[in-house]
């Protein structure tokens, strides 16, 4: 055998291990994570003195299982889509947000701003309301993105205390400036706002469901960040950056710059994720309106290993398990806490797995 | 720990070696052996599993398959402890001492002391003067390691091995890190090593010090063994031959060179190095069009650093870079790609390619974002795929596909991808560190014809190199680089390895 083709073969050996590796198997392992999450999950409801089959199939019931209980699931998985477009492009970027439960809440207040108080016919008020939204999410990813390339602040930290200020922001203009006036009147004082004009809700999609257009909205965007990033220079350039920063630098792509277009990106998909709960969900703000999903988000986005696409299913997944477990917790009477604990459980394996593949595929590589 | 009254091994022989990793055949079937008393050089290129066999030698790996014979009786080393206790000592290439400790406490690191929990350093310090004194290692046993150069540090490294009973030594490629004087003092050493009945291992890629040392020398290729000979039946040609399996052009016929105009000039250059001290110091060189000037030097003498300042990703402290007579001291390496340079750097995994893209993403690195490759920042595949294929086929680089992610091909492979993309934008300036490194010799011949081509073609070269046999082979003007400063340049047609040897270690160039 010549040299030529015995190093092609030995590379094409190589790569289709590495391929067997990512293929199959990469898909399998997360789905192996849940089922052992599960299991453990199990082993603890029996602790509990539960029944551990009538439990989880009262999840699936209430998450799959009836037109109203899907309609949720997918209404869950709406935003936790959206924040995980964020936190796929950030990561692809090499940058870690954990900023997404401030951008959403910015996000949020922006998108009811917006539809509150711009003098805005029909749906451009919708419009204008989204891109609101948009811009909140974005300047608040942009904070951290500009303290990372100017000062090197570490945009795990500051991306947290943006989520803090976020939830005293809200705290405040909720109970002050953008407070229900029917709330003051009536003395009650919740902190929401009033409920927002009828030309910027978005359109239901099932009668006496809240499905909503924003999810058709979250698909699109799945299948626009999958162009961005593999289709586009600018994803080609926050991929190069994200994997090998020495390398695009040397390229002349300025590094920096891309590390916080990547983290304003991903600001600007949490953001939309606030946008739409209000618009499509809510009509109105509130506190608490997030629920975790900007933490959620994180979570399926690593679910779906970082691909757009992959978070589809991750995300409905991710909302099935929100919505289904609320329904356990009532038929089988558990705490709360073991809803939290499971999905803890699925994340240590889907990402232990995920790392444990990573060194397997990486000893393949580097056999000498 | 009496370390020393163990016998002698006196023969080692590794029969039917087989070690496999997931989709690779690193040995298959080797058979090999060493005898008190000689330099037996293992010779291959890399990826032929020369350091895989002597990792299993070692007891890093366990073979697949095979067996270690030692005097007679087969022996399974669990772990280097094993290998050591055997008396098999090992020289790598990176050095495991501690930088802040002596000579002495490194050597009688993790052994016992002869006097039980008081440390006996006087009595290793005795026993280290020893040891140097018969196979002239000079090293002040209490020096402390990092004040010694490169070449005392690897002298710790074999008295430490010798300290420990070593009879065995196998030295892995030890001839990379030294001046042409220290390999010679090297091979001083490891002569009278073997004649006082040493077994030595030598792992090199070096033709001529494998003839000039080696008793006998065994060739690998592709995992598998080519064949033992003794080295004075064999040339230089047999044994590129051998370890390329085919004919290798070792010199290359060029026309004298035409210098033209200054394409790069550098003047009283300064940097700061990592450790914040300076790496280049007022450093001057210019090279015109149609020559290569080549810069020698032994590692780590500021050439990283000149060659980081260069593009674009060091900033220089003091002094001038000119680019085609444009100022480009604290240009962008954007604005230098732009300008007409072109970069090979040193370490293609770190900066050379992205490892997790794949060849044809790696291919646009510098030039996604102009057309055809894009239009309005949307990548055209299709014009990306066709143009990779044309660097592929141009450039023989040896890939299954286009799409194959880059991390699974050969490092000569690599780095003739990273030299196509360079050299497709037709630079006029190019910068070219460690070229070769690492790379085999047909994808070493491959890129040095490529770089003379370039020269004829009346680019200007500077190429950064620590391989003195490239430098000579390519270069028209030689320039030696030693602490930061420049030595001197001289003419290559006339440069001896004597002279240039002393310029590296750090003699000012005599008129």
């Amino acid at each position: 055998m010549s040299e030529a083709t015995s190093v092609v073969t030995r590379a094409a050996a190589r790569s289709a291990w590495a391929r067997r590796l990512q293929g199959w198997q990469g898909a399998l392992v997360p789905v192996a994570a849940v089922v052992v999450a599960l299991m453990i999950g199990a082993v603890v409801l029996v602790g509990l003195g539960a029944d551990p089959v009538k439990a989880y199939s009262s999840m699936l019931e209430g998450a799959f299982g009836s037109v109203s209980g899907f309609t949720q699931t997918l209404v869950t998985a709406t935003p936790l889509l959206l924040v995980g477009l964020g936190v796929t492009i950030a990561f692809r970027g090499g940058v870690i947000n954990i900023g997404g439960e401030g951008q959403l809440i910015v996000g949020a207040l922006a998108a009811s701003a917006a539809a509150l108080y711009l003098p805005l016919p029909g749906v451009l008020l919708l419009l204008a309301a989204l891109i609101a939204g948009v811009l909140g999410g974005a300047l608040w990813g942009a904070v951290p993105g500009a303290l990372k390339a100017q000062l090197g602040v570490n945009e795990i930290l500051s991306t947290i205390m943006m989520n803090q200020i976020a939830i005293q922001l809200a705290n405040y203009l909720l109970r002050g400036p953008m407070i229900d006036p029917k709330e003051v009147e009536a003395g009650t004082r919740i902190a929401q706002s009033a409920l927002l004009p009828a030309d910027s809700w978005l359109v239901r999609l099932v009668p006496r469901t809240l499905l909503h257009g924003g999810s058709i909205l979250a698909l699109v965007m799945a299948v626009a960040v999958f162009f961005l990033l593999w289709r586009t220079t600018v994803g080609y350039r926050i991929r190069a950056v994200g994997l090998n920063p020495d390398a695009a630098r040397y390229a002349g792509i300025p590094v920096k710059r891309y590390q916080m277009l990547a983290l304003i990106l991903g600001g600007a998909f949490a953001g939309l994720a606030g946008a739409v709960e209000v618009l499509g969900v809510q009509h109105r703000m509130l506190e608490g309106l997030s629920g975790g999903y900007g933490f959620s988000g994180i979570v399926a986005a690593l679910f779906g290993k970082l691909h757009p696409l992959g978070l589809i299913p991750a995300s409905v997944l991710f909302g099935g398990l929100l919505v289904g477990g609320d329904k356990m917790q009532r038929s089988v009477q558990v705490p709360d806490a073991l809803i939290v604990a499971l999905l803890g459980l699925v994340v240590l394996f889907v990402v232990g797995s995920d790392y444990i593949m990573r060194k397997r595929a990486a000893k393949a590589q580097s056999h000498e | 720990m009496n370390t020393s009254a163990r016998t002698p091994l006196r023969e080692l022989k590794m029969v039917d070696i087989v070690k496999r990793f997931p989709g690779v055949l690193a040995n298959d079937g080797v058979n090999f052996d060493v005898r008190a008393g000689e330099v037996h050089a293992l010779l291959g290129e890399n990826g032929a599993g020369k350091s895989t066999l002597m990792r299993q030698l070692y007891g890093l790996y366990k073979p697949d398959s095979g067996q270690i014979i030692i005097d007679g009786q087969p022996r399974v080393f669990q772990s280097p402890a094993d290998a050591i206790h055997a008396g098999v000592g090992m020289i790598h290439q990176h050095f495991m001492l501690v930088s802040s400790l002596t000579v002495a406490e490194n050597v009688a690191l993790g052994l016992a002391s002869t006097r039980g929990p008081r440390l006996d350093l006087d009595r290793v310090a005795e026993r280290i003067r020893g040891l140097a004194e018969r196979y002239g290692l000079k090293v002040d046993p209490s020096a402390v390691v990092w004040q010694l150069s490169v070449g005392e540090q690897q002298r710790v490294e074999i008295l430490k091995a010798l300290y420990r009973g070593a009879s065995l030594l196998v030295l892995d490629e030890p001839t990379a890190v030294l001046t042409p004087q220290e390999a010679q003092e090297l091979f001083v050493t490891l002569r009278q090593m073997a004649d006082d009945g040493h077994a030595l291992i030598f792992i090199s890629h070096k033709l001529h010090e494998v003839l000039a040392l080696s008793h006998r020398v065994t060739v690998l290729r592709d995992g598998r063994l080519v064949g033992t000979y003794p080295t004075a039946e064999m040339t230089r040609a047999d044994l590129a031959r051998l370890m390329v399996g085919r004919e290798v052009l070792l010199q290359y016929d060029r026309p004298p060179a035409q210098p033209g105009e200054t394409r790069l000039q550098i003047d009283g250059l300064w940097a700061i190095g990592d450790r914040g001290v300076d790496a280049v110091r007022d450093f001057s060189l210019t090279v015109r069009a149609g020559e290569v000037v080549g810069l020698a030097g032994v590692s780590g003498n500021g050439q990283r650093e000149l060659a980081e300042v260069l593009t674009g990703l060091r900033q220089p402290s003091r002094g001038k870079v000119t680019l085609n007579g444009r100022d480009v001291t604290h240009a962008s390496p954007a604005e230098r790609i732009a300008a007409g340079q072109c970069a090979i750097p040193e370490e293609r995994m770190r900066t050379g390619v992205i490892k997790d893209f794949s060849v044809l993403e790696n291919a646009i690195l510098c030039d996604h974002s102009h057309r055809p490759f894009s239009r309005n920042t949307v990548l055209n595949f299709g014009e990306i795929a066709a143009h990779t294929r044309r660097l592929i086929a141009d450039y023989a680089v040896k890939t299954p596909t286009a799409e194959t992610p880059i991390k699974n091909l050969s490092g000569g492979n690599i780095q003739k991808l990273i030299l196509a993309r360079e050299l497709c934008r037709k630079p006029t300036v190019i910068i070219a560190a460690q070229p070769t490194r690492g790379v085999d010799i047909g994808a070493s011949e491959y890129i040095h014809h490529r770089l003379l081509e370039q020269r004829a073609a009346g680019t200007a070269t500077l190429l950064i190199s620590e391989d003195l046999d490239e430098i000579r082979a390519l270069s028209d003007r030689i320039a030696v680089i030693f602490e930061g400063r420049l030595m001197g340049v001289v003419d290559a047609a006339t440069a001896t390895a004597e002279s240039l040897g002393l310029m590296m270690a750090g003699t000012r160039q005599t008129e």
